[in-house]
């Protein structure tokens, strides 16, 4: 997994590269983590474009997220997720707390 | 009872870093098949959840063994995960949507409802010795040609 990053506007961008799963969910979190604990961004948008594969380990990881950046009210916001991401989002439920942005 | 077209079988230990090949080899074998990409994503991410689970919760002293049986059939392909490790104690309550065993680990507990939906049929059985085995069924759009063994 490769998480490309920058901040423009207030906004924290962060491309997420490759293959979300068991195997590659511990060193993701570690880097988000990192990413997310600077203060220069008022909001969190995660492009999923270039994300290959993900299964419900990529949801733990995104729920994990969340729960952190909400006592900081910091929202995060979905872009270019695959048919197939799209399909686990829905299932879970995840758009409820992190929406899609188009 | 309708025999398959064509099997395989592959063992490999349970480490997370074996989830990609696991996926990938299965997908690679149902290929030949022809199923739409849709199809084979679907597959792919029954495969990994069930791996995922022989990984993360199966061995919890010492890592054992993973075992994928494939049946591929001319329309559907039948797919076990198998593991010899601890297994479940309430199967029923394994299957609950966000039910986990471990809530401190930032785990979703969708794994089976991952696999319920994305697949046609999904049966949890418990092995005669020990572990558990997950039976998973797709069933192909369309008639396809075959090709078997050229």
């Amino acid at each position: 997994m490769l998480v490309k990053n920058r901040v423009y506007n207030n906004t924290l961008y962060v491309l997420l590269s490759g293959e979300l799963d068991e195997h590659s969910a511990y060193n993701t979190r570690i880097t988000l983590d990192e990413l997310f604990e600077h203060d220069n961004f008022k909001q969190i948008i995660i492009d999923l474009s270039e994300l290959d594969f993900m299964d419900s380990t990529g949801i733990g990881v995104l729920i994990g997220r969340y729960k952190k950046m909400k006592d900081r009210k910091i929202p995060i916001f979905i872009c270019n997720p695959s048919a197939h991401a799209e399909k686990i989002f829905k299932m879970t439920g995840l758009y409820e707390i992190m929406p899609k942005i188009v | 009872m309708i025999k398959p077209i064509n099997e395989m079988n592959i063992s490999f230990k349970a480490l997370s870093v074996n989830e990609g090949f696991a996926r990938a080899c299965v997908a690679a074998f149902c290929a030949q098949v022809n199923p739409s990409l849709d199809e084979i994503t679907d597959i792919k991410t029954a495969v990994s959840e069930a791996v995922t689970n022989c990984v993360v919760h199966a061995y919890p002293k010492k890592v054992g063994d993973v075992n994928i049986k494939v049946e591929l059939y001319e329309n559907s392909v039948i797919i076990f995960v198998s593991d010899n490790g601890i297994g479940i104690e309430d199967f029923e309550r394994a299957r609950e949507p966000f039910f986990t065993t471990k809530p401190n680990e930032e785990r979703s507990g969708m794994g089976f409802t991952v696999m319920e939906s994305f697949m046609d049929k999904l049966e949890l059985l418990k092995n005669e010795g020990r572990g558990v085995t997950v039976k998973m069924e797709k069933f192909f759009s369309i008639k396809k040609n075959i090709a078997v063994g050229e």
